[in-house]
């Protein structure tokens, strides 16, 4: 029998628990944890400089390794920094444990020094959360908390635990629980057979189908799955921001992503469907445009491994609860040596769709002419080229966010990492970090603004300390581009608050770290700029590329309408 | 429509926190509320009216199953039930109100259980149609206090709600 205090038993049960990196900033409350941690080498602690961008890390570590993401905060202020990235995190359904450190037991209530309610600050904002009650206690609840946060639709869990509950001198038996159970929780594992036999004959049937996917499928590692699926059918297939990669968007098939700012032909095809075949997405307001307007003549297949997921915003016409994997292997059975009723119908379909996809050919965007400022577009496309469509790309939020996703080319998923739900400015270059740290051999870029990377760039100095080369793609347009958008649309371009004065220096900001930056003003300076920044792996350099602040993001669903309404440029609209 | 959803819950610090959040999160309402424990010391049950349509309770229920709390749940109104809620009241009882007031207590079945010379407390128990009755009769007389339950509820027949 193993005696070990509080302390050391969170720090043996994250080793014991297989996990590799935790991001955190310590305090008061969080001072016998922190040192548990240091007596021992197998857990990392990554020291960030605030704490929502220990959040943001162990979110990007999560989304791209699939693992949940470890976060150790201190009570008070180091807990109430942390929720925005929980709430990024719950908004996206990713995986994440934060531990909090919290006053000692007896002055709970006291208002005492840097006591903040953090479980019921982040009530709504989490699967589920804990508070310690007795140090014994502490492996069964890290364990649940590993196995609620990880398993069905995933999420972030708080544990918060004061500090008396971690005193180095009290012990008590530790033994890793192999495996917890909740009796008020048995996600599901498999969909209703009779339900999914039901989809099936639907599937078949259709006549003008498409396949709206969303980010179930990426967390549910579903991709090979779905790409099968989709090869075996030759349906559409468009996915979510979320969803992106999911499905190769090389592929004929593929038409990109939908919603406010999707494709033209997703939107246009969705539109127009007699079977939507949603998997693992949540028809949120994003995507949907207006809800009464929304695919009027389609049925509606909706598999979620939530079910309050379903019909929640668009009923479906049917339900499946069940995780993406398991009932899309199931369809695939079924699917399995079954022609399709109406071929030639989809044959009809196929060349409508490529007649919208022919209309949009060439016209989404403008590149820039010698002279004039670039476009973010082409400074994408040219980072697509240059890496060849591999990279990690994250994102923070803004233009830039839906130039990244729409002219990177992802064939994998878990390629590109943004917030899709929450919008989190400040997300990228931290969530970026925690992906290079764990994938160090690939290429990690954060394609950001100059807003959005002033919300986290104190984090240089955290990969100055642990060495974490990614690469931050600074699409500088001198000003909150999105907002500025929807200004330029809805406000007769009066401009409140939304341009960047007295932006610094990048240049000199990014070389006070001892980092390299190139900037980046004309189109020949761009290749050999992105080259420059991919040669070494291992090197973080900074790109500021001065782009076109008068640029829009277009196709932009017009509000209230359908999802084919959209504009397609300043000009034009359907 | 008005729905009665009855739930068994955790008997843990937050677990009501938890459910009464959910409403106010989700834009649920919450007409009334309702919490005990019951002969199973680490289950509480809850009693919850609430008015929607089907969409909305659909809802509702999907995202109280979701909470890691809730370990069961029914919404009584889908089948046959019984419906009571407990109300104490203070009336005004003066004068040739004090007998009107002691035969109203009669006709709906309550009862007094404290009596001033200026007033009677009166118990009574039913479902909520009937508390409101009550009320409405006795507002011409004086209602000093009111404090109702909230409705508690159980399914008719051999149904048991229960781990
Ligand atoms: C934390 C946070 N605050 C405010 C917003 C609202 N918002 C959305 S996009 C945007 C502008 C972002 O500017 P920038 O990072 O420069 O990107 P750009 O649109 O110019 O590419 C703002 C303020 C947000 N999404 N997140
Ligand atoms: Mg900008």
């Amino acid at each position: 029998m193993e005696l070990l205090s509080g302390a050391d038993m969170i720090a043996r049960f994250l080793q014991d628990e297989g996990v590799e990196y935790i991001y955190g900033y310590p305090g008061g409350a969080a001072l016998h944890i922190y040192d548990a941690l240091f007596r021992q080498d197998k857990v990392k602690h990554i020291l960030v400089r605030h704490e929502q961008a220990a959040t943001h890390a162990a979110d990007g570590y999560a989304r791209a390794s699939g693992k949940p993401g470890v976060v150790l905060v201190t009570s008070g202020p180091g807990a109430t920094n942390a929720v925005t990235g929980i709430a990024t995190a719950y908004m996206d359904s990713i995986p994440m444990v934060v531990l909090c450190g919290q006053v000692m037991s007896h002055l709970i209530g006291e208002d005492a020094f840097q006591e903040t309610d953090i479980v019921g600050v982040t009530r709504p904002i989490v699967k589920h959360s804990f508070s310690i009650r007795h140090p014994s206690e502490i492996p069964e609840v890290l364990k649940k908390a590993f196995y609620l946060a990880s398993t069905g639709r995933p999420g972030p869990v708080v544990v918060d635990i004061p500090k008396d509950m971690t005193a180095p001198t009290e012990r008590y038996e530790y033994v890793y629980p192999k495996k917890v159970k909740l009796r008020s929780y048995n996600p599901v594992t498999r969909g209703h057979t009779g339900q999914i036999k039901k989809a099936v004959e639907l599937m078949l049937k259709a006549k003008r189908p498409v396949f709206y996917t969303g980010g179930g499928v990426v967390t549910g590692r579903a991709s090979e799955g779905l790409t099968d699926l989709v090869k075996k059918l030759g349906f559409p297939i468009t996915t979510t921001l979320m969803g992106i990669g999911a499905y190769p968007q090389s592929d004929q098939q593929s038409l990109g992503w939908l919603g406010m700012h999707g494709s033209y032909e997703s939107n246009m095809a969705m539109h127009h469907a007699d079977l939507i075949i949603a998997i693992g997405a949540r028809f949120d307001d994003r995507v949907t445009n207006n809800t009464s307007k929304f695919c009027p003549t389609a049925k509606i297949i909706h598999v979620d491994v939530d079910p309050s997921s379903i019909s929640k915003t668009v009923r479906a016409d049917v339900p499946i609860v069940g995780p993406a994997d398991s009932v899309i292997s199931e369809m695939i059975s079924l699917v399995q040596g079954q022609p399709i009723t109406h071929p030639e119908a989809l044959k009809e379909w196929w060349e409508k769709i490529d007649g919208w996809r022919a209309e949009r050919h060439g016209k989404l965007y403008e590149p820039s002419k010698p002279g004039e400022a670039l476009k973010s577009q082409e400074v994408v496309e040219a980072l697509c080229r240059i890496t060849r469509g591999e990279a990690y790309v994250t994102t923070d939020v803004g233009q830039h966010q839906m130039f990244a996703a729409q002219y990177y080319k992802f064939d994998k998923p878990n390629r590109l990492i943004t917030s899709g739900g929450l919008g989190t400015m400040g997300f990228g270059f931290p969530a970026a970090m925690g992906i290079k740290q764990n994938f160090p051999d690939d290429d990690v870029v954060c394609v950001t603004g100059e807003g959005s990377f002033q919300m986290m760039m104190q984090e240089l100095s955290t990969c100055k300390q642990y060495g974490v080369g990614v690469k931050i793609l600074n699409l500088n347009n001198a000003s909150l581009g999105m907002v500025r958008q929807w200004q330029d649309l809805n406000y007769k371009s009066r401009h409140a608050h939304s341009y960047m004065e007295s932006l610094p220096d990048f240049h000199l900001l990014i070389e006070a770290y001892g980092f390299t930056a190139i900037t980046v003003t004309t189109k020949e300076e761009l290749e050999p700029a992105l080259e420059r920044a991919f040669a070494d792996k291992h090197e973080l350099v900074f790109l500021d590329v001065k782009v076109d602040p008068f640029e829009h993001v277009y196709p932009m669903q017009v509000p209230l309408g359908s999802m084919r309404d959209m504009l397609l440029s300043k000009t034009e609209r359907t | 429509m008005r729905h009665i959803i009855s739930i068994l819950l955790e008997n843990e610090p937050g677990a009501l926190s938890r459910v009464v959040g959910l409403f106010s999160q989700r834009n649920f309402n919450i007409e009334t509320l309702n919490v005990a424990p019951t002969e199973d010391p680490s289950l509480s049950r809850l009693t919850v009216t609430t008015v929607g349509d089907d969409r909305v309770i659909e809802q509702i229920t999907k995202h109280l199953n979701k909470l890691i709390d809730v370990v069961k749940l029914v919404d009584l109104t889908e089948g046959n039930h019984i419906e009571r809620e407990l109300m104490l009241v203070k009336v005004k009882a003066l004068g040739a109100a004090r007998d009107e007031v002691k035969r109203t207590v009669d006709i709906f079945r309550a009862q007094i259980v404290d009596v001033t010379p200026s007033l009677y407390t009166v118990q009574i128990t039913g479902d909520a149609a009937k508390l409101d009755a009550f009320l409405q009769a006795m507002a011409p007389v004086g209602l000093l206090e009111v404090a109702r339950t909230g409705v508690s509820g159980i399914a008719r027949g051999d149904k048991v709600l229960s781990l």
